[in-house]
């Protein structure tokens, strides 16, 4: 019932923009369909007058120039699919009755438009930022084959417990992986809860701020309860290079991405996000969402909630899960409580149906 | 040396050369070196391979005006390739815009984009306003107070016309009302007032190359920056001294040598009315940007002030013959009313460039006077420095720094 009269809303929306200027305060964001809509043309670029008023903009909030969204096709990813992508790798048990979990993960050099219209020459793990999800269980044995094809040396460092040689740092075991080589790093799937892992290459900082990151969770033995899972990986990106906060900041890389696809979820159901914080240069960063509470475990190494909270703040490397159900159905803003870093992209819709 | 060797060896012989015509004997140099230039550009540019480094994107902001819930700005593409701004935020937050050279304009060298940003700023605020071009570098564009712009309908240019009469036409003429007084006193008097009119004209001068400097930093750049100041005064200069070549070559068919009272005072009057154009610039485009308190004191200090010009111009006259009043009210209007013309210019089509290059104008037409004035100051001995004329320079500072520090804009 609400899908129907929204869709009606943005149908009417487009005629009338000019005649109910009123419109967008309430619903701030109903070009939320028509920009998919748009997404999949290849210019993803719709700034038509009649569309203006439908997005934000003004007192309705940030927004991008006419409610323009990127082009998911040419970076080859897009956020709405990355949210619950997880990658479980190849798993095959050994004579030892262990399961052994292998993933091949290759670097590589790409330009992402992480802002409609702007261009980042970014660094990727499998093509994508941030890179894909790693997922296992607690006492598996894990392989990670690195290849680097990225025109630059690179690492992969995991948090978690492995020997010294398995560290992903230069000078210690493989170290850097220059181009064209590789290496496999193997440790146990300990502790677990919610990790990451990024290259720890020099200059560390462009590293990570490049898109050499993403996220590395292990499921407790017992496993955790059914749920909507989904990864949020906070990031921004510095476009300008000059080392001094970002000019773009985000979930799973594009900003206002879902505010313009909210995410789709379901009244009362167990939802559990992700949360982690990889930000570069101005690495506080935090997680607010509108009309809820939700159970915050930090790190996931605990089975045990620490606080029901509705905002928190996570330093760089710093994750956690959040878990929440929603009482009522419509749509709840989700954003950085950093209002600068919201307004320059990072908000987005849960939509409850 | 070697180039008169050359001129007398190539006039001896009569070579095949110099039997064409000399018309031709230009063009063929110029048509070789066309050539020579075109086939450069499409083929040498190759020999040179692509230029390294990603492309420089110099844009700046020219002029914003501000409307109740909207920002336009205007920005100037002054680097070498062209630049799309892909994104706009203002004061940290994303912004809908839209551009007048359509959506994905890109904007090309010297080439400028009209950007109307939909924020609903406060007044008396700051505003950052930041470009993020399609490359992801930022061009930020600082609004020290944010106040409405003010439209330029047929009352704001009344205001404006007002404005002029008030610090341009009127204490000018106020100023010449001295000329009666002038009349009588003596010769060596008079000497010092010139002197003292030359250091009032020199204190300008300098007060304009300062402001002009200052302008021109704000500029983008695109069309030259602070090499306008000079390009202006020397268009001035020349154009000052060429004028006053015709005008006496006129005199002296008419069998009068020497500069004439009136001719020395109109070129005063015109040297000082366009120092009033960038005066006239300043106060319009201070208003246009809300950064000017229109008031009694204001216009007592500009008046003050723009008095004392109103009797370097009288200066030439005394002692002389009367001139009628019509000539002493049309150079009151040379000299005063060309600050109406630019409170008009500076309150509705200000940009830094234009602005550098008109008080670059006043400059060098000011340097033009002072370089007229010289001869008017010397003694029996031909010294054009003397304790006396030394005084009268120094008073002339004086009473412009004095009355300047009135005006508080």
């Amino acid at each position: 019932m609400d899908k129907l009269s929204r869709r009606k809303l943005l149908a009417g929306g487009v005629v009338a923009a000019g005649t109910l200027p009123l419109l967008h305060e309430f619903v701030p964001h109903q070009g939320v369909h028509g920009g998919v809509a748009s997404a999949s043309g290849a210019e993803g670029s719709h700034g038509a007058a009649g569309v203006t008023s439908a997005h934000g903009g003004g007192a309705a909030g940030p927004t991008f120039r006419g409610g323009e969204v990127v082009d998911h096709a040419a970076n080859g990813f897009n956020p709405t699919e990355l949210l619950r992508d997880f990658d479980y790798g190849r798993t095959r048990r050994l004579p030892s009755g262990r399961v052994l979990r292998e993933w091949e993960v290759v670097a590589s050099d790409k330009e992402i438009e992480v802002a409609p219209g702007v261009k980042y020459p970014a660094w990727t793990y499998n093509g994508r930022v941030p890179g894909p999800t790693l997922r296992c269980r607690e006492g598996e044995l894990l392989r990670v084959r690195f290849i680097n094809g990225s025109a630059h040396p690179h690492t992969m460092h995991f948090h978690g417990f492995h020997p010294a040689e398995m560290d992903g740092v230069p000078g210690v075991g493989a170290g850097l992986i220059e181009p064209g080589g590789s290496t496999t790093y193997e440790f146990d799937a300990d502790p677990f809860g919610l990790h990451l892992y990024h290259c720890h290459a020099g200059p560390l900082a462009e590293h990570i701020a490049r898109g050499m990151y993403g996220t590395f969770i292990i499921d407790p033995k017992e496993g955790r309860p059914e749920a909507d899972e989904m990864v949020m990986m906070m990031n921004g990106f510095n476009t300008n290079f000059d080392a001094e906060g970002n000019q773009v900041y985000a979930v799973n890389t594009v900003a206002f991405h879902h505010v313009n696809e909210p995410i789709e979820v379901s009244r009362d159901e167990l939802i559990r996000v992700y949360l982690v914080n990889i930000l570069e240069y101005d690495p506080i960063n935090s997680f607010h969402v509108h009309a809820n509470f939700f159970d915050y475990y930090p790190t996931g190494t605990r089975l045990e909630p620490s606080e029901l909270t509705d905002t928190v703040i996570q330093g760089q490397g710093q994750r956690g899960i959040c878990e929440m159900r929603f009482k009522f159905p419509g749509e709840y803003m989700f954003h950085a409580h950093k209002t600068e870093f919201a307004e320059l992209g990072w908000m987005g819709f849960f939509e409850v149906d | 040396m070697e180039a008169r060797g050359d001129v007398q060896g190539g006039a001896a012989p009569r070579d095949g050369l110099s039997r064409l015509p000399a018309w031709l004997l230009g063009l063929i140099p110029l048509a070789l070196i066309a050539i020579a230039l075109v086939a450069l550009v499409t083929v040498g540019g190759d020999t040179l391979g692509e230029r390294r480094g990603p492309p420089v994107e110099d844009i700046a902001v020219e002029q914003a005006v501000l409307r109740p819930g909207e920002i336009e700005v205007t920005v100037r593409n002054s680097g070498p390739d062209a630049v799309a701004v892909a994104q706009v935020f203002v004061n940290d937050s994303y912004v809908d815009f839209t551009g007048d050279t359509g959506d994905t304009g890109e904007i090309g060298r010297l080439g400028s984009q009209k950007l109307t940003l939909d924020y609903p700023w406060q007044e008396g605020s700051p505003l950052l306003v930041t470009l993020l071009t399609s490359t992801g570098a930022t061009v930020e564009h600082e609004i020290a107070v944010a106040v409405e712009t003010p439209e330029a309908d047929a009352g704001f240019y009344g205001l404006m016309a007002l404005l002029g009469i008030y610090v341009g036409v009127i204490p000018v003429t106020l100023g010449m009302l001295f000329l009666p007084f002038l009349g009588r006193v003596r010769e060596h008097w008079i000497r010092i007032l010139m002197a003292a009119t030359i250091g009032l004209l020199g204190f300008l001068a300098v007060d304009a190359y300062l402001e002009g400097t200052e302008i021109a930093t704000a500029s983008t750049g695109a069309f030259g920056g602070a090499t306008l100041l000079f390009v202006g005064a020397a268009v001035a200069y020349f154009g000052l001294v060429a004028l006053d070549r015709h005008l006496r070559d006129r005199r002296a068919r008419a069998r009068e040598a020497g500069v004439g009272p009136f001719q020395l005072s109109l070129l005063v009057a015109i040297g000082i009315g366009l120092h009033n154009l960038g005066e006239g610039l300043a106060i319009g485009s201070a208003y246009a940007v809300g950064e000017l308190a229109l008031g009694a004191f204001l216009v007592f200090g500009f008046a003050l002030h723009n008095t004392t010009e109103g009797l370097a111009i009288a200066a030439p006259l005394a002692g002389r013959r009367r001139p009628s009043l019509g000539r002493l009210v049309s150079l009151g209007l040379i000299a005063g009313a060309p600050a109406i013309l630019g409170a008009f210019i500076g309150a509705s089509a200000y940009n830094p460039e234009m602005a550098t290059l008109l008080i670059g104008f006043g400059i060098g037409a000011i340097v033009q006077v002072i370089v007229q004035l010289v001869p008017a100051i010397r003694d029996r001995e031909g010294r054009a420095l003397y304790p006396a004329s030394v005084g009268g320079i120094l008073a002339g500072i004086a009473i412009l720094y004095l009355t300047g520090l009135l005006i508080s804009a």
